[in-house]
């Protein structure tokens, strides 16, 4: 049956999406900034993070009224809940993201490390499961949600090695110590964007599931536990 | 005044084989309770149509359990089994299956239906105080049963409207009628009155559906206070009111039970999509 105020949940969803797409083409766009020393590029970026924070506002509010007004339960619950903490950390990847087009302004100017390779394909893998994490939210698939969660220490392991990498590269080249550090940030941000794609993750098999995986070994298993009622024979 | 019903001298049922158990999401409420009423494949007829289909479920002690689900899905006929109030009805019987209370099939010809209902009280949906005064009304039951002596039943009053959280508005006017109170008022001296006879088990019918936010506010405190003492069994077709009150939900529809879990999960995450539909208003 058709509510009068279902279209309202349709849009707070349809806002979510539109949300995490911007949030992955910010960051799509400042490693372009820091690849291609895009200044104009890196600027635009900066600019548009309002648009994020806006749209992180326009969610809360929408969910906070359908609350109140619409007494939602069982899976709507669980999206309003969702929702509210993924647009969260949609909004922490466009601060990410901005941080790193604020780095790759002032990288622009400088003359060129050869450190940079490890960013993209670091971006990529952040990218991929933020990108991941959304669809999640559209099919509902736990599975593909699961696989999110794995891929996490992959990114975290690039960060460690570029962090080891870059501390021999100061000690050598005591010079580009400024530069060196800027890149160190940045793969600190993608890290942190990889990690925000994890929690994305992890709220969507509280969505299809209505299971807490946070803080758990759970994440890490190929099945989820069994979930639902049960007689209390 | 705790009575007891004659055990049955045959030996029970060997226990079914025990069914599959999903993990829950969450721990179950108090897993530790025991079942006070059993209710094992019970089908009901009123005269030729079924009502209650293969109903299955477990009453746990001193929890609070709602029963909720669309008009004529059975809830209300299975709720008046309990205590069979359905014997007055012409035709209406329970047509397959047992319901037991502490293991005795309340069925059986040979349980007094007094003595059952003096276990199982019942407060119905609309607030039916005797023509009397609050006194007589809390005493009426308990005078049937014989008691005389005035101190004993002046002790039982206070008690029980203590118990149904009415005895600071009433204590000064006990002898005037009961029907000179508000409708929230009369129904928690409907309460009052059910458990002046200090049963184990208190059914309630819709106990909220005629009255305004402030008194059902009262009435879902009272449960929640009365559980600590009593078995408690509600219908309602409140979401939220069986959200707040109860520990455990069964959903019922077109006589069948869909679902029965802890309330937490029918309002989170139920299995059924039928439950889903019902408790987010999407039925039909």
């Amino acid at each position: 049956m058709k509510r009068f105020f279902d279209a309202e949940l349709e849009a707070f969803r349809s806002h979510l999406l539109q949300m995490g797409e911007r949030a992955i083409e910010q960051t799509r766009l400042a490693m372009k900034a820091l690849a291609d020393a895009d200044i104009a590029l890196a600027d635009k970026v900066i600019a548009s993070d309002d648009e994020l924070d806006k749209l992180e506002v326009k969610i809360d509010d929408e969910a906070i009224r359908y609350m109140t007004l619409r007494g939602p339960v069982a899976s709507e619950l669980r999206l309003i809940v969702v929702g509210m903490k993924a647009s969260h950390d949609l909004e922490r990847v466009g601060d990410e993201a901005t941080g790193i087009a604020r780095r790759s302004r002032k990288l622009a100017i400088e003359p060129r490390l050869e450190l940079y390779a490890d960013l993209p394909r670091m971006a990529n893998i952040a990218l991929e499961m933020l990108r991941d994490a959304l669809d999640c939210f559209v099919q509902e698939d736990e599975q593909k949600a699961l696989s999110v969660i794995r891929r996490d220490p992959e990114v975290d392991n690039i960060n460690r090695l570029l962090y080891r990498r870059l501390t021999s590269y100061m000690i050598e080249n005591p010079d580009t110590i400024a530069r060196a550090l800027e890149l160190m940030f940045i793969s600190k941000s993608l890290e942190r964007i990889a990690d925000h794609a994890t929690n994305i993750a992890e709220e969507m098999v509280f969505l299809s599931k209505g299971l807490d995986i946070r803080h758990s070994d759970i994440g890490k298993q190929t099945e989820l536990p069994t979930t639902g009622s049960h007689p209390p024979a | 005044m705790v009575t007891t019903l004659t055990p049955m001298p045959e030996p029970v049922a060997p226990p079914a084989a025990p069914r599959p158990v999903a993990v829950a999401p969450v721990a179950p409420v108090n897993p530790a309770a025991r079942a006070v009423i059993e209710i094992d494949d019970v089908d009901f007829h009123y005269g030729a149509s079924k009502a209650l289909h293969d109903i299955t479920l477990n009453i746990m002690e001193r929890q609070v359990t709602a029963f909720i689900g669309p008009s004529g899905c059975g809830k209300s006929t299975l709720l008046r089994c309990l205590n069979r109030m359905n014997d007055l009805i012409d035709g209406a019987r329970v047509s397959a299956g047992q319901i037991r209370i502490d293991g005795v099939n309340i069925n059986d010809p040979r349980v007094d239906v007094i003595e059952l209902r003096k276990r199982v009280g019942m407060v119905f949906q609309k607030s039916n105080p005797f023509p009397k005064s609050i006194y007589e009304n809390i005493t009426y039951g308990l005078r049937i049963q014989g008691l005389k002596q005035k101190a004993r039943l002046d002790e039982i009053v206070e008690r029980s409207l203590r118990g149904a959280a009415l005895w600071d508005e009433v204590k000064d006017r006990l002898h005037e009628s009961a029907l000179g109170l508000s409708g929230g008022q009369q129904q928690r001296i409907c309460i009052a009155r059910a458990i002046a006879v200090e049963p184990e088990i208190i059914l309630m019918d819709e106990p909220c559906s005629a009255l305004d936010p402030i008194a059902t506010a009262k009435v879902e405190e009272l449960i929640h206070g009365l559980k600590k003492q009593f078995t408690i069994v509600i219908v309602t077709h409140n979401m939220q009111q069986a959200a707040r009150v109860s520990d455990r939900t069964a959903f019922f529809y077109l006589g069948k039970l869909i679902e029965y879990t802890d309330t937490r999960t029918i309002f989170m995450n139920p299995a059924n999509p039928q439950t889903e539909a019902y408790v987010s208003g999407r039925f039909g």
